[in-house]
Formats: C-alpha cells, sequence, structure tokens
C-alpha cells in the first residue's frame, strides 16, 4: 500500500470512531440537506434543468478551443491580460512575477479552490508576501495552518468553542460563543486588510466566452471587495470553467446555488469583465486572468470520463457522500474531495498513488443521483478502479482468480473444495479474528456465512430418489 | 509556440474522440449537439407569476426571506421620508453617493455630508460613512436581487463597503427573472460593457460558523430597498 493509501485508511479509522466530528458534520449537513430540498422543490422542474445545464456544460467542455478563445479574445479587448499555465509551477510564476512587478508587499484574497491546486499561498509567502485570506471560513483554515475540510464550506469541522479560542490566541480578542461575535471580530481584522492589500486575488466560477466576463459567485461580499480595492486584481481559473453564452448564468446562478448551499441564489453574483475603465471611479488599474490547465487537457482526452469537467464545485456530491459523511474532508488528502475528488485526482495527481480513492465509495449513485451537471461519478469510480488494474494488474488477484478458474472448470474437483470447505470452517473459531485467520481482512469487521450443509445439487439429487 | 498554442493544441488533440451524450452513457457518442436556448430554463426555473402585481408581491416576499428591507411607497416624497427615518434610527452622520436624478434627490432630502464615489475618492473616508445609497439598473423579482453596474450604482464600492446599502428603485425597474436581466444588460451596455456587474441579493452573509446565519460578513449588515 502507498502512503497515500496508508495515511487515507489509518485517518478513516479514527474520524468513523470520532462521535464529535460525526455530530459537527451531521450537524452541519443536516441543515444543508433541509435548506437545499426547500430550494429544488421551489423550481418549476429540477430535473429537466440539470439536463439542459449537462448539456450546455457538454457542449462547452466539447468545444472548448473555441469557446476559450472567444472568451480571451473578448476579455483582452478591454484591457485585461491574459496568462496561459500549463503546470502549476507556471501558474505559481506567474502570479508571483505580477506581485513582484507592481511592487506589492500584501494580498488579500478571496477564496479560489484553484489557488489550493497549485499550492499558491505557499509560494507567495515563501517569495516574502504576506496573503491573506478574506472569505470567514478560510481566514479561519489559514489561522489554523489547515486546508480547506470542503470545498464550500471550509472550516464546517469546527465548533464555535474551537473558532473562539483560535481568535484568541491568534487575534488577542476576547472569548466569546456568539456565531455573530466571532464573524464581526474576523470582519474587523479584514477590514484593514482590504483597505491596505496591494494585490487582490480571486478565483472564478463561470468565465463567459460571449461577453469575456469572469463571473463569481459569494455571500460574503469578501470577493467584491477584494475585486474592488486593491490596484491589481489577479483571476485565477481553469480552463474548464467556460460557459457559452451571458444568459446561461440564468440557469446556473441559481442552479449552484441550490446545490451548493441550499439557496435560492447567493447574495453577490459579480461579473468583471476588465480593469477599471477610464470614466469608472475605482477598481483596478491593472487586471490580470491566470487560465491553468495543470492536466486538465489529459482528463479532456479521456471521452469516457471527460464529463468529470462539467464540474461546477458546488460540493453536493460530498454532502450526500456516505463515505464523505464518516470519513471527513481532511481524510482525503487532496484539494478536492469526496466523490469528485476521488474521480479527478487519479488524473490529477496519477492514477497507482490515488487509486485508493476509487474504492472510497459505496458505489451507492447519490452522488450522481445529485450532481446537478449529471456528472456519472460512481460510474467513473469503477472505471478508475479498471483504468488502474489494467495499468498495473494485482498478482495476488490474478492468481486468486487463475485458481478460481480452474476449480470451477472442474466439477469434481469443485465438488471435493466445497466438501473441504465445509470441514473446514467447522474449525474456523479457533482462529476467527486473529491473524492466524486466512480471511482476516474480510472477517475481522465482518461475518463470513457459514457454507450450507446440503449444496443445491445434492438437494436435487435426494429430491429426485424420493 | 507559445504556452497559449501548445495548451489550445491539447485542448484540440484531447476533443478528437468524442463524449457520450449527457444522459446516455452508455449509447454511442452523437455527433456535435447544438446548444439548447437559453430561454428554455424559464419553464424550469422557480415560477415567477403573470402579472406585475404577482411579480412585485413575489419581489417583496423575496426580500423578506433575504432579510432585506422592502419599502413599496407611492410617491418621492414618501421615500425621502424612509430615508429621513432611517438616517434617525441609525444616528448617521454621512453617506455615500453618486451622481444620478434619485441619488442627488436624495442626498438633498437628508442634509448629511456626501462622500461622493463619482470620481476617484478616498477609501477610508468611505469605509467611514454610516450608508451607501446607490441607484440600480433592475429588481429581479424571481430571486429578490438588485442588479448594479459600476455605471449605475457609483463604481464597485459603494454598495458594499459601508454597512448599510440603500438602493433607490423606480416599480417600472421591476424585471420578472434573471434572463430578463441578462436581455437588459445586452440591450443596455452591449456595445459598451461596464467593468462590473453584480447581482445583489440580501445583505452580506455567512454560515461558516456551524452553518448558523450571520449578516454583515464583510458588506453590508443590512439592504434597504426604497421603490417608488
Amino acid at each position: 500500500m502507498n502512503t497515500f493509501a496508508a495515511q487515507f485508511r489509518e485517518q478513516s479509522l479514527r474520524l468513523t470512531r470520532d462521535l464529535r466530528h460525526r455530530l459537527l458534520i451531521q450537524n452541519a449537513l443536516g441543515k444543508y440537506e433541509t435548506q437545499r430540498d426547500h430550494r429544488k422543490a421551489a423550481f418549476q422542474d429540477w430535473q429537466s434543468a440539470r439536463q439542459a445545464a449537462a448539456e450546455i456544460k457538454w457542449e462547452a467542455i466539447n468545444h472548448l478551443d473555441v469557446h476559450l478563445q472567444d472568451f480571451v479574445s473578448r476579455i483582452e479587448a478591454r484591457g485585461t491580460v491574459v496568462h496561459w499555465a500549463s503546470t502549476a509551477a507556471q501558474a505559481r510564476d506567474i502570479i508571483i512575477g505580477i506581485v513582484r512587478d507592481s511592487k506589492a508587499r500584501s494580498i488579500i484574497k478571496s477564496k479560489a479552490m484553484t489557488s489550493e491546486e497549485i499550492h499558491l499561498n505557499e509560494a507567495l509567502e515563501e517569495a516574502g508576501f504576506e496573503v491573506v485570506e478574506s472569505d470567514l471560513g478560510e481566514f479561519i483554515v489559514q489561522l489554523r495552518k489547515e486546508a480547506p475540510y470542503h470545498i464550500v464550506f471550509p472550516a464546517m469541522h469546527l465548533t464555535r468553542g474551537d473558532i473562539s479560542e483560535l481568535f484568541t490566541r491568534e487575534l488577542g480578542s476576547a472569548p466569546t460563543q456568539n456565531p455573530e461575535d466571532l464573524t464581526m471580530i474576523a470582519r474587523r481584522v479584514l477590514r484593514q486588510k482590504y483597505i491596505n492589500a496591494d494585490v487582490g486575488l480571486t478565483g472564478a466560477n463561470f468565465p463567459i466566452a460571449e461577453t469575456g466576463m469572469i463571473s463569481i459567485t459569494e455571500n460574503e461580499g469578501n470577493a467584491r471587495l477584494t475585486a474592488a480595492l486593491p490596484k491589481v486584481m489577479i483571476s485565477l481559473l481553469g480552463i474548464e470553467k467556460v460557459l457559452p453564452r451571458l444568459e446561461d448564468l440564468a440557469l446556473f446562478l441559481p442552479l449552484l446555488a441550490t446545490a451548493g448551499t441550499g439557496q435560492p441564489l447567493t447574495c453577490y453574483n459579480s461579473l468583471y469583465g476588465g480593469p477599471r475603465r477610464a470614466d469608472e471611479s475605482d477598481g483596478p488599474e491593472e487586471f490580470h486572468v491566470v487560465l491553468l490547465d495543470n492536466h486538465r487537457t489529459e482528463l479532456l482526452a479521456d471521452a469516457e470520463q471527460r464529463d468529470a469537467l462539467h464540474c461546477i464545485r458546488c460540493g453536493a456530491c460530498l454532502n450526500v457522500c456516505p463515505i464523505f459523511r464518516n470519513v471527513g474532508g481532511h481524510t482525503y488528502g487532496t484539494t478536492y474531495s469526496g466523490p469528485i475528488g476521488s474521480v479527478i485526482t487519479p488524473h490529477l495527481r496519477g492514477l497507482q498513488d490515488w487509486k485508493h480513492l476509487s474504492y472510497s465509495s459505496s458505489l451507492c449513485g447519490a452522488s450522481t443521483e445529485t450532481c446537478p451537471v449529471k456528472i456519472n461519478l460512481h460510474h467513473h469510480l469503477l472505471q478508475n478502479r479498471r483504468n488502474a488494474s489494467r495499468q498495473k494488474p494485482s498478482r495476488i488477484e490474478k492468481f486468486a482468480f487463475r485458481t478460481y478458474a480452474a476449480i470451477v472448470n472442474r466439477p469434481g474437483l469443485y465438488h471435493l473444495v466445497k466438501k473441504a470447505g465445509r470441514v473446514l470452517q467447522k474449525l474456523h473459531p479457533l482462529v476467527r479474528g486473529t491473524r492466524a485467520d486466512p480471511a482476516y481482512g474480510w472477517t475481522k469487521t465482518r461475518d463470513l456465512p457459514p457454507i450450507a450443509r446440503q449444496t443445491f445439487k445434492e438437494y436435487w439429487k435426494d429430491r429426485n430418489i424420493k | 509556440m507559445s504556452e497559449k498554442d501548445q495548451i489550445l493544441a491539447r485542448v484540440r488533440e484531447a476533443l478528437t474522440s468524442p463524449a457520450p451524450h449527457p444522459g446516455d452513457a452508455h449509447t454511442n457518442p452523437q455527433p456535435a449537439s447544438a446548444l439548447p436556448p437559453s430561454n428554455n430554463s424559464r419553464q424550469w426555473l422557480p415560477a415567477v407569476g403573470e402579472t406585475f402585481q404577482d411579480r412585485l408581491e413575489l419581489f417583496q416576499k423575496n426580500a423578506a426571506s433575504l432579510k432585506a428591507d422592502f419599502y413599496l411607497v407611492e410617491r418621492w416624497e414618501e421615500a425621502s421620508g424612509v430615508l429621513g427615518k432611517l438616517r434617525d434610527q441609525e444616528g448617521w452622520q454621512c453617506v455615500g453617493a453618486h451622481k444620478g436624478d434619485l441619488t442627488d434627490a436624495a442626498c438633498a432630502a437628508l442634509g448629511l455630508p456626501v462622500c461622493r464615489t463619482d470620481h476617484p475618492y478616498d477609501v477610508a473616508a468611505l469605509e467611514s460613512c454610516d450608508a451607501g445609497i446607490t441607484e440600480c439598473d433592475a429588481l429581479v423579482a424571481q430571486t429578490g436581487s438588485v442588479l448594479v453596474t459600476s455605471r449605475s450604482a457609483g463604481g464597485r464600492a459603494l454598495s458594499v463597503l459601508p454597512p448599510h446599502h440603500v438602493v433607490l428603485a423606480r416599480r417600472e425597474q421591476l424585471l420578472p427573472d434573471l434572463l430578463a436581466a441578462f436581455e437588459l444588460l445586452k440591450r443596455k451596455y452591449s456595445d459598451n460593457y461596464p467593468s462590473f456587474i453584480s447581482f445583489i441579493t440580501g445583505p452580506s452573509r455567512t454560515g461558516d460558523i456551524e452553518r448558523v446565519l450571520v449578516l454583515g460578513a464583510h458588506g453590508p449588515k443590512k439592504l434597504s430597498i426604497i421603490c417608488f
């Protein structure tokens, strides 16, 4: 077992037993489910809306070159500088270069999973810049020097008590058990950061090909401040996010809000089409868009799983996944966790290292059922299993199946083995649950049903004689 | 070859094998699909009602559930009365505003020092304002949203930096749904888009601490919409 798989297994074992953790997750996701169901019911036809979204994304992804070029030429025409990065390292270098050129010292950041993907904060800090996350949940996990727990709810694993303790320790604030007071502490600290920041860094939810704009979805107003106050704005986005038409947002914005947080629409849905114009009074003087590939084109080349690039990062598949709900977000050890993370991480970071995630699934299909853009998630997990074993077959499995085939192809031998099994199973209690048990991998957590005293064949034979 | 050309070449190479169409993963891949017409979504998204009155009521209902304050008044005099009441209740000392028919009239009625954001301004001064008063491009009944742009609402910061955002709107600005709002944006700006467009749906909020709703995370704690 590789180290990633070993770590996954060790943490899963620990967290599934952690009752406090389970309670927190059940509480947060229970609230989410109630709200989501309420908002879904407000749609006239949720299923048709999903199908339409899947079709629009299909078109966007399957003609990605055309839509990307449209997006870029239109946003460039308004004075935006567009950069292309094939790898995470290139994206980091481009962004550090922009920050250096603008003689900036401090950077304010709104939530961007792509920046987690390329480990941007660490790189910027190493280069000597101060980076502050402004989304409340991200700010909290940044203070704890942790990765986000969930792509939409980064601090879902913490109680108000944990956060109060953290703020007292890191910010010197008075302890409080009131979420509103805690939010206001963060608001006060971050206000000053916005005003002093030289560079604002954001992600994007939907670049629009037709008009050359990026759409950013948020609730707190932190992305809006990030895009309004600093004199340089940088947006980092994956190449797969583009939507063809402006009107597509009329469908995607409510869909994302409903699936993501159970809201009819998030508080702020903003479109940015360039830097401050001559007739405008505020906004950045420079606007840079960094387009990131980082193995996305490899996933694109896999026609069977191409629809994984339809993902709008709503987090709905995490919320309904029985595995995620038991092992939690950090256990995955990946930027994108839950079912979508288990599907795409092997493509982004290596199939053999991350194939264990394909087995962290009960194949219940809840994620496929809930996905607002109809990604065939649980089938892709099966395909990853198949691809992994095709690429690097397991010798033990090969041996086991060869032996099995040899036995079942010989009726006499098969009969003998069955008889032997019945006898040997009587001895099983002597070793059951111990390392000496040949079926230990199975029996340590499960029962082995007794082999029937009579096989069907024997029963049939007896019956005919009578 | 530039990085751009390399990425685009990889994209084109990848797309030479066709992908199954959504919903038929187990059938044969289909050739290129046309986009479904965008106004199709109207029949699936939340319904908005037939008449203007229905939509006004829907906006009112949505605003209430978003915890925004919606004041529907008959005449401008009443609107300025609402403003005066907000000023007195919250003890406003200074407000931010931009140039416009409604905002100018509002500032005159309030009689307070005004930080104007039509021209480059001091961010700290705007930050210390008690309210930001703006006009808007439209109100959206379907979602209870206010549509603003850097051109209609005094730039990017005025509607997000002060703790209370007051929107002045006319009844005829009420649109049924998001599709109509995007159509309006195209009609109004397509030859020259402003650099910033936003749908504001209630006051700033967060649920990042135990999923408990808190208003005023980074943006305004209060959103008042005065419609006459």
